[in-house]
This record gives C-alpha cells, structure tokens and sequence, in this order.
C-alpha cells in the first residue's frame, strides 16, 4: 500500500485582483501521508489558508490554480463539483480558522452535528446517539447536555471541539486544521491537540495542521513546512528542523523565538517587510530581507535542494553560516 | 531602603455583574468577575498576569483603569484613589496611564484615520497639531510599520497591523505605566519579536511599569519580573517570573504551565497532565477552594474551606490548603 495520501505538485495560486494578479502561492510542492500530522507554518498572509482551500476547492472565485494536486492518486481539479462535494463530505475534512463562522447560531449545535451525520441515511434518533458519542469522544463536558446548547451558549474551546466533532462523524483520511487553537487558552488548546493525536493513534487519520504557533508543530507535528511569501522554503522531519535550520529565513525565525529570559538579552529580529506580491518576478522572495542575499538571489529562483531524504530546502547559499 | 510606594496598589477589590436570568426566570443573577483581589505593583517592573480565558483579567485591567466601577475594594495609582478624584483630575491621570486593548479593533474608531486617531489623545490633551502629527509618525516608526499607513483606516488593515497600532496609539502619550491585554497575540513572531523588544527598551530607558496579560507563557517567562496566576476571578498565586515558570506551586498554576507548549519536539514525551474538567462557573462557585473539582490533589479540607493567599517563600503567593503544609 502507498504510503502517500494527498501531493501537491508545482502548485502556484494567483487572486485576480484590481490592477492585475497577486501571487498568494508560488509553485508549491509537498506530500502528506497516511496517518501522519503534517505542519504548515509561515506569517500571516503567506499563503497557508489558500493552499488549504485550494485542496478542498473552496478558493474565492478571483483564484487562478496552476499545477496538480492529487488525492490518493486522483487529480481533485478535474473532478467535477458533484464529485468533489463527495470528497469534502467523506475523505477529507476541515476545520476553518473561524468556527463561530461556520456554525449557525440559530440550531443547536447537535442539531447540526446530527443533520450532518443523517447524510448517510441513519435515523434521527440514532443520530442523536451517535452525537452523544463523538461529543464524549472530543472530550466535551456533559454531553448529554451540551447537545441541546445553542452555538453562544458555548464556549471558544467547545464550539472549537463541535467542529471537530463534525469532522469525525464523517471519519476523514485527511483532515485539514487551519488554526485550530489560536485565540484558546493553554489548558483548552492543550486537549485539543491531544484529540487530533488520539485521532491519527486510533483511526490513522492524516493531519495537515495550519499554525504560526511553533510550541504546536514542536508538541505534535512529524514533519513541517516553512512558508514564506507565498513560497514553500524549507520542509522536512520536525526534529532535524528543530535542530538544524537550514533556510535563512528559518533560521531567523528559529532565534525570534522566545525561549529565554529578558536577562539572557534581546530577542532577534527579522528586518524589512514582507514584499508585495504582484507579478512574478524571479528570483527568492526572501532576497531583500536575508543576511545572506547575493545579486544571484534577486535573480533566479533558487533550487530546491535535499540536505537530506526527509528534509529540503530552498536557497542559493544556505549551506554558510548566517 | 525606604521602601517605594507601589506604582498600582490594588486593594479587596471585587467587580461583580448583574445579568438577567433568561427568558422564563424571573431575578438578577450575578457574574463574579473579580473577587477580593490584592496586588501592588512596584515601579519600573513586568506583572505578567495569566488565566484561564473568562477567569476575569480584562475585567481587572478595566477596573483599574477606571473605565468601570468597583463593586468593592479600591484601586490606588501613584497613592489616588481616581474613582474619587474630579474629571479634571482623572484627565490628568489618565495621561499617565495608558491601555492596549485585547481586540485591536476596539482601540481604534472605524471612521478616523490611523494619523487621526493616533493624534487624538495628544490633541485632546493640549499638544499642538503640528508637533502631534510629527510624534504619530515617530511612534508609527517605532513599531515597524510604514508612514503610509498612517493614511489608512482600521478595515483596511490586518489584525497584527491594528494591534501594532494601538501600541503606536499608546505609545505616543509617553505613559508611566502600560496595561497590555494579549498585545502580541495576533502579531508573527518576527514583528512580536520587535515589539517585545521595543517594550523592553521603553520601559529600561525610563522607569515605566507594565501590566501585560496574554496566554502565551513563553512571552510571560520572557518579558516579565513577577507573574500573577488568576483563576475564577481570583488571585491564587503571585511571585518571581523565575519561580513561577519553573517551579509554581498552586495545582491550577502547575496545570497551566504544564499546558504550555514546549518549543522543543524533543521534549514532547514528557509526563504531561491534561487538566480535566470544565472552567467553573462564575455564577455558581464551587464550595471551599473554587478550583478543587478540577485538583488533582484535592483533599476533605478543599471541599469545605475557602483558602486564603498565604506567603509560600520569599515574594511568593498561593491560595491553596496544601501548598501551606509544605
Ligand atoms: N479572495 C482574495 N482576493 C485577493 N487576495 C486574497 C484573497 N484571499 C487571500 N488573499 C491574499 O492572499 C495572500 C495569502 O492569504 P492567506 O489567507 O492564504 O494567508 P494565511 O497564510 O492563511 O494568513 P493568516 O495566517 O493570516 O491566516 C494574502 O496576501 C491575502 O491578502
Ligand atoms: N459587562 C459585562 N456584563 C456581564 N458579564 C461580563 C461583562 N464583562 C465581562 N463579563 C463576564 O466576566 C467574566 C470575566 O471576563 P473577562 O473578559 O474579564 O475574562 P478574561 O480573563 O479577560 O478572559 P479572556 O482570556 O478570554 O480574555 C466572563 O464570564 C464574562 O462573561
Ligand atoms: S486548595 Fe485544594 S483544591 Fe484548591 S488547589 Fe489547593 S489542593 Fe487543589
Ligand atoms: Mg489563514
Ligand atoms: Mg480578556
């Protein structure tokens, strides 16, 4: 059996915009495999939101798709929209970056958890049942009575737990979280990470966990990919990308990092801004703000290069010291 | 030493709301927020104040600065008690001290421009327009972002943009002392790297005094003197950052920290308790210690008895039977 479960290859996406095109996401290319939590990191605005709506088709319509995403070895850009509808309701699933956004405030939220499971033809009563489990499996607190709760009846941590709870009704292989525990406090943020790790032990479910936070890619993830502009710049094992940065942006972000004390001196910054991001020019688009940038980085794109087989890296010159 | 009068002197403070008790029961049912609370902050240091979410921080941050009333208890800035004091006096005070609000977009009014909103507070307290207008670009400045924004208003600008802004915005009074409600929450870590640092030099260079709440325990062990741990509206445990991060001693402070991510995968196999249970109520406390249905260590006596803060060690606060008898 293949290991792989969803590749994304040479993926760029481009929003039409007043004035032309802005290149959100520029020739991306990774895999996620089967029960694996695959990290996606990167600042604000560089790409990871559209990257996950592009998998479950859900970009805005201003959105230009290039290159191939595959699914268990089938292209998703050529399915048609009943098809894809059948991959987002069984195969794959996500959890948005606003679950009070994606939940309506007039039905209680096993209302719609047990709307959503009826799909598959079971009555209503045994759908109740079976909200009642999957609210147990999340970890909510009284479930026999949070079932009955109205969306602002609950509070940011359980309305986070309904949408995943949604989620496993449907048993997905894949399972796309983009942001699922900012704005959560430490002790909530804390249990849910340990459900999406019960989820991939038990059911072998795939995880593509969106995040700025890296305390959560260092707790749970197995590998990460950095992100950057819209370009994907490193990408490899957690531990080796812990240990050993290789990408100068990377490395810098590695160092902004507060780990320390204010005693043990200030934190590192990253000078200069992020640049805008219309036409495709070439060249690295971290050129203008890298330690390292030569003439050839504002140039030519540089190569993807393999320090290892479970961690590449995108630059000209990362091999020196920054 | 003389021993310095605390810069914020709060004292049995308690802010409790009244709210209705739903469509088919008739009364008042009331949100215990803040309760009986006791902290002095010293000049020239970081309080960094953490809690679960709703265990009542904002509403203590409001309390102090005034903008809501005290249910009991009093709130002492530089010694004036300012819920006494004649707006003249209050306007004055208020110059001293200066709030970035949790949700950026509240800091800011939708209609003004970023430069008109920064001006304002200068403007309204006396400064010329012109000389306003040339600090709004300094501050701006100081937080990393471009001139031109200053043009902008709020819609068009991302979370982390605001929130820099309101720091700009509070920045720009020269305050004494700094309330910071999750002022880096939205922000990446390259540009929270740069506030955190900018906040740091501000307050070396000139003395200043900063309150700062957020949930990430990483920025609390790094920017702050001593910590607070708040839970259900109360105080359970004060000391030195150092301790506190290392080594706390009340149960929900040992949860708390124990839930904060490590940026280091090769700790992730460590023991790690999962807090059980749910945040309690506000409305309904628990008898005895209001943490004790969620303590993993809870005895007959938490059941029954309300704990009181009780010196633990050197500057170093709990409210828990058992960290006493230790
Ligand atoms: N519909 C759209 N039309 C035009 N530009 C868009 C559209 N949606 C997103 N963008 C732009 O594309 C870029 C990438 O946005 P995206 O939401 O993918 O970022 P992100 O990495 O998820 O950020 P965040 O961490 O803030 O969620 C941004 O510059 C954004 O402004
Ligand atoms: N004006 C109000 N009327 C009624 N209840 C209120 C009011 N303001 C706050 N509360 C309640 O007081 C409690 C404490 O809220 P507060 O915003 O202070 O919490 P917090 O510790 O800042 O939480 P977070 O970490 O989520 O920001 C909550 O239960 C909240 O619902
Ligand atoms: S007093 Fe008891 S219940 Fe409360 S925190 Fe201490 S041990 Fe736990
Ligand atoms: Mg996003
Ligand atoms: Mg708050």
């Amino acid at each position: 059996m293949n290991d792989e479960l969803l590749r994304l290859e040479n993926v760029s996406i481009n929003y039409k915009v007043r004035g032309g095109y802005l290149s959100a996401v520029k020739d991306v290319s990774f895999h996620v495999n089967r029960g694996e939590i695959f990290a996606v990191v990167g600042e604000s605005g560089c790409g990871k939101s559209t990257v996950a709506h592009s998998i479950m088709r859900l970009l805005d319509k201003n959105a230009v798709v290039l290159g191939s995403i595959k699914y268990n070895g089938t292209n998703l850009m050529e399915l048609s929209n009943k098809q894809i509808t059948g991959v987002r309701g069984h195969d794959i699933g996500m959890i948005f970056q606003n679950p009070l956004d994606s939940l309506n405030p007039v039905y209680t939220t096993g209302a719609q958890v047990n709307e959503a499971i009826r799909l598959d033809g079971i009555s209503k009563l045994e759908g109740w049942k079976k909200v009642i489990e999957l609210y147990r499996n999340v970890k909510m607190p009284d479930a026999e009575k949070r079932v009955q709760a109205y969306p602002h009846e609950m509070s940011g941590g359980m309305r986070q737990r309904v949408m995943i709870a949604m989620m496993l009704s449907r048993n997905p292989s894949l399972l796309i979280a983009d942001e699922p525990t900012t704005a959560l406090d430490v002790t909530i943020e804390a249990q849910i990470l340990e459900i999406i790790s019960q989820l991939k032990k038990e059911f072998g479910t795939a995880v593509m966990l969106i995040t700025h936070n890296f305390g959560l890619v260092a707790e749970v993830a197995d590998r990460v990919a950095i992100m950057y502009a819209g370009e994907l710049v490193e990408q490899g094992d957690v531990f080796e990308i812990f240990r050993a940065p290789k990408h100068p942006y990377t490395r810098l972000l590695m160092k902004a990092l507060p780990r320390g004390t204010k005693q043990e001196g200030r934190l590192q910054t990253i000078d200069g801004t992020v640049p805008r991001l219309m036409e495709v020019q070439p060249g690295c688009r971290f050129a203008n703000r890298c330690p390292m940038a030569k003439k050839i980085c504002y140039e030519q794109d540089p190569a993807i290069r393999a320090l290892s087989a479970t961690h590449t890296y995108r630059c000209h010159f990362a091999e020196e010291e920054v | 030493m003389e021993k310095m009068q605390p810069v914020i002197q709060i004292e049995h403070l308690s802010k409790h709301f009244s709210i209705d008790n739903g469509f088919f029961t008739k009364g008042k049912k009331t949100v215990k927020a803040v309760n009986d609370f006791t902290l002095n902050l010293e000049k020239g240091k970081i309080l960094g104040l953490v809690g679960e979410s709703g265990s009542g921080k904002t509403t203590l941050a409001r309390v102090i600065l005034n903008l809501t009333s005290a249910t009991e208890g009093t709130v002492l800035i530089n010694g004036v008690d300012m819920s006494k004091c004649s707006a003249a006096e209050k306007k004055e005070l208020r110059k001293n001290i200066a709030v970035v609000f949790q949700d950026p977009l509240s800091n800011l009014n939708p209609r003004e421009t970023v430069m008109s909103s920064i001006m304002r507070p200068m403007v309204l307290h006396g400064m010329k327009r012109a000389l306003a207008r040339e600090k709004a670009r300094e501050v701006l400045e100081s937080v990393k972002m471009d001139a031109h924004y200053l043009n902008s208003y709020p819609h068009q600008l991302s979370g982390g943009q605001l929130q820099r802004i309101a720091i700009a915005r509070a920045l720009a009074m020269n305050p004494q002392i700094m309330i910071l409600d999750e002022p880096t929450s939205a922000l990446d870590i390259s540009v929270q790297a740069q506030i955190l640092n900018l906040l740091l030099d501000l307050q070396e260079q000139h003395q200043l005094t900063y309150m700062i709440i957020t949930h990430d325990l990483n920025v609390i062990r790094y920017i702050s003197d001593q910590v607070a741990v708040m839970y259900l509206g109360q105080l359970v445990e004060y000391g030195e950052t150092k301790i506190m991060c290392s080594n706390p001693s009340h149960p929900y402070s040992k949860a708390l920290m124990a839930a904060s991510p490590i940026l280091d995968p090769t700790m992730r196999g460590r023991e790690k308790e999962i807090m059980k249970g749910d945040p309690g109520s506000l409305i309904h406390f628990p008898s005895g210690c209001s943490f004790h249905p969620r303590c993993r260590y809870a005895e007959e006596i938490c059941m029954q008895e309300r704990p009181e803060m009780e010196r633990i060690g050197e500057n170093h606060w709990a409210r828990c039977h058992l960290c006493m008898q230790k």
